[in-house]
């Protein structure tokens, strides 16, 4: 029984805003809360921390070509969190952009293998783009179908879903697809595509960051200012509101889940055509789950996912500088990736909780 | 036989913010007796009793047990002191068996023996005349069985007092019969029942006292064999107060909604709306009065198609061209065919609002598909939040804060606003001003009001009939799902309208 | 014939050797959902026991020598040092989502990512440390069977009752014992509850927090044995980042594929465990090897599916699998 003056705490949801820049201070303070702890890390196993971190953003951002490295790893993560933005506002739980980038890269695959000699660069780029878009979209067409019409799991679901497609590319890779050319067979490995297959680039890198980057602005208006992005709002909000406005709440999931997919299936069209330049069973490497946690920690807002992309690339490109120059392992990156995002995902806590000591009194 | 127990509420207050739920109670409740508590919605009886469960703290007053003061801070502690409460919601684990529900939380040690638990289920069954079997998972049960289950779990733990919470809501007039022999044979157990209800005839059938609170005070007890449905009804309504209410004349009234035989079935199977007829005349107000729970929900969402309907016509009218049938169209549909329809649902934030949303946001709700393009078109919204705010006086810091942040007055002012701007032709509220103060009661009453006088049909849905004999031009009630009756609200009287609403399945008051 | 006989019962010892990781993480993820926390950072706690258990086991044999060192007590410690790291694992993921609130698919992907990274900086930091692969030197007990050799070279019944390494027994008696927990006892009784109903539980009077922070801890741990069974059961006691990757994602397919159920994962674990050698053993003219590796996946999805639809009540998943629970204020 509660002792009558024993203070106690008490929890409350805050009611009033928190002004936005206080919010970011707190998200901020987080982060280097990470680092701290991943410094105690560094410096308990013998390593200087201070020279490890200053390793790692000097090997991400040290000089222009470290610069292109670190943005060819932050354009598929930005790109995947954009995609599972829709879905993640709607409270649709989609675990399975990693699924959706390595169906879209199939698609665009296909195109490249079979029309890399007999179609033009600016005819076939589009075909890819195209093909993956449609690819990734129905692979998560699928799993909103039973989920709009049997109320089937989603997130359950959606992760099923990538290992059935990760496995049908290994199947590819050994089988039908694998290279046929000299020293090709039972490489398990599919060919290079030919040159009128590969993305352009600008500035150095592949032309995919500008289309990630015009799709950032494009996810902000149609989450923003169109009328589905006001849709998928409500729906995120209570599904009951949502069906007294008129709204199909199954059509737009499918619908939400489509686009959300289309623009995964953009992102494995990119990573194979910019970047691999062909296609394996790692594809997607772990993108669609790490893009998760981006998305989550943006609050969903395609801006701030920029900036957590950004930071996020950093740390795995400065991790593998760091590697070759102190001998650190170059997991640290994951392991500092793993402190910030759950220390971002306590902080939350403090932005939407108001802890207070109350003086109870009996009765 | 052992001792009979007695509990005693001395002095009991309890509030809510600036709302006196219970205004100093004073109750007594002996073994062996059933005693009913009788009210309108929100007269205070659930809140009472919880504070007897422990689900509430009262913040006067004192609680005695045979003589003896006891506190009550949690169910835990009620168990401990032998009373247990039965709520309208049950709380019950659907793949578990009755027996596994029955022992859930309870502390006893050892390991789980089923065939010991399932006997003494069986024993209590038997005991009292319940049909259970304890073997059972609770997802194939019925809901009177259910209720069964709720029962012989507070038994199951040594209650001598029993508390129902409106238990004959759910139940079919036989399972009613049912469970009143059941409360019988614990009555001549020795076990005291309090019973809160607002059917007369129950009360009448099975209570030995009746204690009645009318808006959180307490108005007397009354031992059953004294009262009468009528002697009753005066206590629980009470006289009429004038509430100076401005009603003019209806203006050329023509019917506007035909509704013929409207049926529907709820997925459990049970009729919640039963062959309902009535039209609904442009110009007028028409209030539904009925017990909570008799099909005023469902009755607004068929109409609106948000609830499917089993059978019957919803025709609507419009002030020039043909009528047009509404049953078996979706919201959407309805809105393209034409008919101007506005809803203000009982459940502001869940299904009236997006409550993450401002107040722009939320006019954008009805109308967030109009104009040409992808693009939503914010211009209008944001004029007509702005035009709300000012008009009706909406507090809130900025018509881009929340809605979900705002007091509950001015949550209902953004929504009746809202609907009342897409100039409806039908205007349907449910529970306009629950929870409103008086000044914005009264702002909602001018704005229907405003609206009738336009020529708009509205129907208001009303649990307080003060509030529907001065505002409605005619009042329907609904009772079980039926229509028991439609009457004239400038003739009728409180007491005819109370009785209307007790009454059972079109049948006589058994008094 | 008897060529076939020789062919199903070695296909079957190889299946329990591969099957007994996922055995583990299966079990932990069970009694994990059974409270309604859905912990996707299996992987990342498999990765990390398997870590931390061959750490244990080899600074153990550094420690006392190898020569002197006892094989089972190196089993014992690496059980006990993989079930510490996975069960304080959940813990943080607990927290987060039990005290802080966080979202529980967020959170589990989080932990994932950490913990293959932990995992994986363990293993590379060891090998740093101790200049080139370190490995286990006494196997005996990591990899053999704990029967005598008469009862072993019965024929057909020995290899398929008696051959097993130790680790399988203990996941099996792991597995009784959970589902005898879950459905004979009281405590059993009230952590279904709480991962159907939490607020019919808080009713009741059950420590909704507790159970869940239970529940979740001791389901972490229990997985983290797992990857200490794949590292020193199957790749041999080196540790090998690449054969572990997916095994923890492979376990939380097949709690769903077991519905839930403890015993169930004994034989799906095996199950799962032939189908991810099966192509090496029996090449199917039609079928692909790699087709055959997704099968589970599509079965379990198919089951998914189907018990959605068929709506069968037992069948489901705890009710408030993935959810928050929060007690209104009053």
């Amino acid at each position: 029984m509660r002792n009558a003056s024993l203070p106690s705490i008490r929890l409350a949801k805050r009611t009033d805003a928190m002004n936005p820049v206080f919010v970011w201070l707190i998200r901020l303070c987080s982060i280097i809360l990470a680092l701290l702890i991943g410094s105690l890390l560094l410096a308990a196993l013998g390593y200087s921390p201070i020279d490890t971190f200053a390793t790692i953003i000097e090997g991400a951002t040290g000089s222009s070509v470290y610069l292109r490295q670190t943005i060819k790893i932050a354009v598929p993560l930005l790109g995947c969190a954009l995609a599972i933005a829709p879905c993640f506002k709607m409270r649709f739980w989609n675990i399975g952009a990693e699924g959706q980038i390595t169906a879209g890269a199939v698609g665009a695959t296909f195109f490249a293998l079979n029309f890399a000699d007999s179609m033009p660069a600016y005819l076939l780029l589009p075909v890819m783009a195209i093909a993956a878009i449609v690819c990734g979209g129905i692979w998560a067409l699928i799993p909103a179908f039973f989920k709009a019409k049997w109320n089937t799991n989603e997130t359950l679901f959606t992760l099923m879903m990538n290992y059935i497609i990760i496995g049908i590319v290994r199947w590819l890779q050994g089988g039908p697809w694998e290279n046929n050319g000299p020293g090709g067979k039972g490489s398990q490995k599919i060919a290079m595509f030919g040159d009128a297959a590969k993305l352009p680039t600008v500035l150095g890198i592949h032309c995919g960051w500008i289309i990630i980057l015009v799709l950032t602005v494009l996810m902000y208006i149609y989450m923003q200012h169109t009328k589905q992005g006001y849709e998928i709002a409500v729906i995120g909000d209570s599904a009951n509101t949502a069906r007294y406005a008129g709204m199909n709440v199954g059509k737009i999931m499918m619908r939400t889940m489509f686009l959300s997919g289309a623009i995964s299936g953009l992102v494995g069209f990119i990573i194979v055509s910019g970047a691999d330049h062909t296609l394996s069973a790692n594809v997607a490497g772990g993108v669609g789950f790490t893009a998760i946690t981006v998305a989550w920690l943006a609050q969903l807002n395609p801006f701030a996912m920029i900036v957590i992309a950004s930071l996020l690339a950093i740390l795995e490109k400065g991790a593998l500088t760091a590697y070759r120059s102190l001998n650190v392992p170059a997991t640290i990156a994951e392991i500092l990736t793993g402190f910030i995002l759950l220390c971002m995902l306590g902080c939350e806590f403090f932005v939407n909780y108001r802890l207070s000591v109350h003086h109870r009194k009996e009765g | 036989m052992e001792p009979k127990c007695k509990v005693e509420l001395v002095n009991i207050t309890k509030r809510f913010g600036k709302v006196v739920a219970n205004d100093n109670i004073n109750l007594t409740i002996n073994g062996g007796e059933v005693l009913c508590l009788l009210g309108e919605n929100g007269s205070g009886k659930t809140t009472l009793m919880n504070m007897l469960s422990g689900i509430y703290m009262p913040d006067n007053g004192h609680i005695l047990k045979n003589g003896e003061e006891i506190r009550i801070h949690s169910p835990k502690d009620a168990f401990s002191h032998g009373i247990g409460m039965i709520h309208q919601h049950f709380k019950l684990v659907d793949v578990l068996t009755v027996a596994e529900n029955i022992v859930l939380g309870l502390n006893e040690r050892g390991r789980l023996d089923r065939t010991a638990i399932c006997q003494r289920v069986s024993e209590i069954c038997q005991k009292y005349g319940f049909d259970l079997d304890p073997n059972s998972k609770i997802y194939d049960l019925s809901v009177s069985q259910k209720q069964t289950v709720e029962i012989v779990k507070v038994l199951y733990r040594g209650a001598e007092i029993l508390i129902l919470d409106e238990p004959t809501a759910v139940l079919t007039p036989q399972e009613t019969d049912r469970l009143f022999d059941v409360l019988r044979n614990m009555r001549a157990d020795g076990k005291a029942i309090i019973l809160i209800t607002h059917k007369l005839h129950e009360v009448l059938a099975i209570s030995d006292k009746v204690a009645v609170l009318r808006k959180g005070a307490y108005i007397g007890t009354v031992n059953t064999a004294d009262a009468t449905a009528q002697s009753l009804t005066d206590m629980m309504v009470g006289h009429s107060v004038s509430l100076n209410i401005d009603r003019p004349l209806p203006v050329d009234p023509m019917p506007r909604l035909k509704i013929e035989g409207l049926t529907c079935v709820d997925n459990l199977g049970i009729k919640r709306l039963d062959g309902v007829s009535f039209t609904a005349m442009g110009g007028e107000i028409l209030g539904v009065a009925g017990i909570a729970g008799s099909g005023q929900r469902e009755l607004l969402e068929a109409i609106t198609g948000l609830y499917p309907v089993q059978s019957g016509s919803i025709r609507f009218t419009p002030k020039e061209g043909a009528e047009s049938e509404l049953v078996g169209k979706t919201p959407a549909q309805i809105r393209k065919a034409g008919v101007a329809m506005a809803f203000v649902p009982e459940d502001r934030l869940g299904m009236g609002l997006v409550g993450s949303m401002g107040m722009t946001g939320n006019m954008m709700l009805r109308s967030w598909k109009n104009g040409r393009g992808f693009l939503l078109h914010r211009k209008e919204p944001t004029a007509l939040a702005t035009k709300i705010m000012d008009e009706l006086e909406v507090v809130t810091p900025g018509i881009s804060t929340p809605v979900r942040r705002l007091s509950g007055g001015n949550v209902q002012k953004v929504l009746v606003g809202r609907e009342i701007a897409s100039s409806p032709s039908v205007l349907l509220t449910a529970y306009a001003v629950r929870g409103l103060d008086i000044n914005t009661s009264y702002t909602i009453y001018n704005l229907l009001t405003e609206q009738k006088m336009q020529g708009v049909a509205v129907v208001y849905i009303g649990e307080d009939l003060d509030v529907l004999l001065e505002l409605c031009d005619r009042i329907l009630v609904l009772c079980g799902g039926k229509v028991s009756g439609i009457v004239d609200a400038r003739k009728a009287t409180k007491e005819e309208i109370g009785l209307l609403m007790t009454q059972v399945q079109g049948g006589e008051v058994n008094a | 014939m008897e060529g076939i006989l020789a062919f199903i019962t070695t296909l079957f010892v190889f299946s329990v050797v591969n099957g007994t990781p996922l055995l583990f993480g299966t079990l932990g993820e069970i009694l994990t959902e059974k409270s309604g926390n859905l912990n996707l950072g299996v992987e990342g706690i498999m990765f990390m026991g398997g870590a931390a258990g061959l750490g244990g086991a080899f600074y153990y044999e550094k420690f006392v020598g190898p020569q002197n060192a006892v094989s089972l007590v190196g089993l014992l410690i690496a059980i006990a040092c993989a079930f510490l790291v996975g069960a304080l694992a959940a813990l943080l993921f607990s927290f987060l989502t039990i005290t802080l609130r966080a979202n529980q698919n967020v959170t589990g992907l989080a932990l994932t990512i950490f913990g293959t990274g932990a995992g994986q900086f363990m293993g590379e930091y060891m090998r740093v440390q101790e200049g080139g692969y370190i490995s286990i030197v006494q196997k005996a007990a990591f990899e053999s069977s704990p029967f005598p050799a008469f009862l072993r070279d019965i024929p057909v019944l020995g290899p398929i009752l008696f051959q097993h390494s130790l680790l399988t027994y203990i996941g099996i008696v792991l597995a009784l014992g959970m589902a005898f927990f879950l459905n004979k006892t009281r405590k059993g009784l009230y952590l279904r509850s709480v991962g159907e109903s939490p607020s019919t539980a808080d009713a009741a009077g059950i420590n909704v927090t507790r159970y869940k922070y239970f529940a979740t801890v001791i389901g972490g741990g229990i997985s983290a044995i797992g990857g200490m069974a794949y590292i020193t059961g199957i790749a041999g006691g080196v540790w090998n980042h690449e054969g572990l990757s997916g095994v923890g994602w492979l376990a939380v397919a097949l709690v769903i594929f077991c519905l839930w159920k403890p015993t169930s994962a004994i034989w799906g674990s095996f199950l799962f465990g032939c189908l991810q050698i099966l192509y090496l053993r029996l090449e199917l003219p039609f079928i692909p090897a790699q087709i055959y590796k997704i099968l589970p996946y599509v079965v379990t999805l198919l089951v998914l599916i189907l018990s959605s639809i068929r709506n069968n009540r037992e069948k489901q998943p705890p009710a408030s699998l993935g959810l928050p629970y929060f007690r209104e204020e009053r």
